[in-house]
């Protein structure tokens, strides 16, 4: 997955590198910040895989701003799918929920946003761990191509992208290193 | 995966991603809403041709709980009792659109010849005194769970905030150690229970909880090596013959302790050491697992009396006291106080026997999801 080339596509180009991905997440960080006046009522819930490791830095870096912990959770969302019978059989990862979610704002965090249905299914899921007072959206890349009316309040970076290209987020804690990238794959 | 007819239908992988699932799903039940959609608009009747109380209601709420419209039909007062065969009455209902069977029929084999007739996947709840693969699989839940709780013991996971920068979190399910760091992810047993006002931040409690209770140990195999003495009335349980047949997959070593009238025929085959000396096969068990004499199937003359009965294969107190540490005690239930079991073991801190119950819901969930999550059937 994390192969420098695709064995039939051209090679991914790096769109972003370590610092303008640092660069983005604090500004994000940021901004939930002054959209939410303070993180009292902040709840951040990564989306698996890489929404959860994004999360842990937002959540780190408002921590930093703020002083004091951020509530931060996991939340799966494999049951919710609306491809679930069209694929094999899914691993069920683990939700964790930091406490009780009702009358909180709830940051989903996601790396990439594209169809909108891994959102759809987040929200079906929250729906059934509480009412939150407020629901945000943040990624860290927009690349359009929206299927459902979805659209994220916090954006790292929207790019142009087509259809058949693939968008990576790459994270230090899983890929080795900060990066964002494009790639075409070939049609074999 | 089209059928659960026998523990052996499942492979390594597919019984450790059974397990695996099964721990996701024990949390829904702590949740306020217990509701996973993952099979809405699937049908599963639970067609129990035997008086059954914990298993039918435990797979009645797991298909419930996945969105399943779950049907229960009882043999008594159904058409079964007018004189139809087994065959016409599964027919009928096939006929009908149902997805899949969970059923319960008192001659060994009945579910295996029913997955032959229709076209629904079959799940086998018991068959006689042959096998019932769920129970099994959850005994295994509640062994493994108990096998991580001693792996994680002896490493206290001290929560202190490290001043460390380099923060990961563990991949959720897949699990690594990993140092602390400054923000928490809470282990959602404790966190969905404590219900924690709005206003209240959570304290600096700063430790990355494992995803699951040692869960480092994902890849190695939780049950190498574990000894698993499987004691009483083996002649009519179908839960022994799964619980051997799932373990020879999983790779706990199992002895077979029973009274030389109570040893089904063919036993010698199934490949694990039988014995009459329980206090020989107790000193090394980590698990112990006491079947129920079952009263019922028993015309007499298999054993003098109860009272001798609980003297050479019951675990009594002294026994209780024999073994070793961190041993632990299942018992598939219902459990007859005073003969195989004394209500000192069957109550005692290191009594799996609630939790074995406790998984009953969240592995039968994790049975169905796994045979009727997807089209493509296959795992993975």
């Amino acid at each position: 997955m994390t192969d420098a080339t695709d064995q039939h596509g051209e090679a991914p180009r790096v769109v972003a590198d370590a610092p303008e991905l640092a660069r983005s997440l604090a500004r994000m960080a940021h901004q939930i910040l002054e959209a939410n006046r303070g993180a009292d009522d902040l709840v951040l819930l990564g989306i698996p895989t890489r929404g959860v490791q994004l999360a842990r830095r937002l959540a780190d870096l408002i921590a930093e701003i703020e002083g004091r912990p951020v509530r931060l959770g996991v939340l799966d969302i494999t049951m919710y799918r609306d491809d679930l019978r069209a694929n094999p059989t899914r691993r069920v990862g683990r939700t964790s929920i930091p406490g009780r979610i009702d009358d909180s704002i709830v940051v989903l965090v996601d790396d990439v946003l594209y169809s909108g249905r891994t959102i759809a299914a987040a929200i079906d899921a929250l729906r059934d761990l509480g009412r939150p007072r407020a629901v945000r959206l943040a990624v860290l890349v927009d690349r359009g191509h929206r299927e459902l009316p979805i659209a994220a309040d916090h954006v790292g970076r929207s790019m142009q992208t087509a259809a058949d290209e693939r968008v990576q987020v790459l994270l230090a804690e899983l890929d080795g290193r900060d990066e964002v990238t494009i790639s075409r794959p070939g049609r074999s | 995966m089209r059928h659960l007819l026998s523990a052996a239908d499942l492979s390594f992988a597919e019984a450790t991603s059974i397990l695996d699932v099964a721990v996701e799903m024990q949390q829904v039940q702590s949740r306020p809403v217990k509701k996973l959609p993952a099979l809405r608009g699937r049908t599963v009747v639970n067609i129990f041709f035997e008086d059954s109380t914990r298993t039918r209601t435990s797979f009645e709420i797991a298909g419930k709980w996945l969105s399943a419209d779950t049907i229960n039909v009882s043999a008594k007062g159904s058409s079964v009792s007018k004189g139809e065969s087994l065959r016409d009455t599964m027919m009928t209902l096939d006929a009908m659109g149902v997805d899949a069977f969970v059923i319960r029929h008192s001659s060994s084999g009945a579910a295996a010849q029913v997955a032959s007739w229709v076209k629904a996947q079959v799940i086998n709840a018991g068959d006689g005194q042959h096998e019932h693969p769920t129970q099994a699989l959850l005994d295994a839940y509640a062994m493994r769970q108990h096998f991580r709780r001693l792996a994680t013991v002896p490493e206290p996971q001290a929560p202190i905030p490290e001043p460390d920068e380099g923060s990961t979190t563990p991949e959720p399910g897949e699990g690594s150690t990993t140092p602390g760091s400054r923000t928490t992810i809470p282990e959602p047993d404790e966190g969905s229970t404590t219900p924690r006002s709005r206003t209240t931040i959570p304290q600096p409690q700063a430790t990355i909880p494992e995803p699951d209770e040692g869960s480092q140990a994902a890849d190695k195999n939780d049950f190498t090596g574990k000894k698993i003495a499987i004691v009483g009335d083996l002649l009519h349980s179908r839960v022994v013959r799964s619980n051997v047949l799932l373990q020879r997959t999983l790779g706990g070593q199992v002895t077979l302790v029973a009274p030389p009238t109570l040893l089904p025929t063919g036993v010698e085959t199934w490949g694990c050491p039988v014995t009459g000396d329980f206090d020989a096969a107790l000193a090394d068990a980590d698990i112990v697992m006491m079947l129920r004499v079952q009263r019922e199937r028993m015309a007499g003359g298999f054993f003098p009396t109860e009272r001798e009965y609980a003297e050479s294969y019951g675990l009594t107190e002294a026994r209780l006291a024999a073994l070793k540490p961190g041993a632990a005690i299942c018992h598939p239930g219902p459990m007859n106080r005073g003969v195989e079991i004394s209500s000192a073991a069957a109550d005692a801190a290191n009594s799996l026997v609630l939790e074995q119950v406790a998984a009953g819901v969240a592995v039968r969930m994790s049975v169905l999801y796994h045979l009727l999550g997807s089209d493509e059937g296959a795992l993975k």
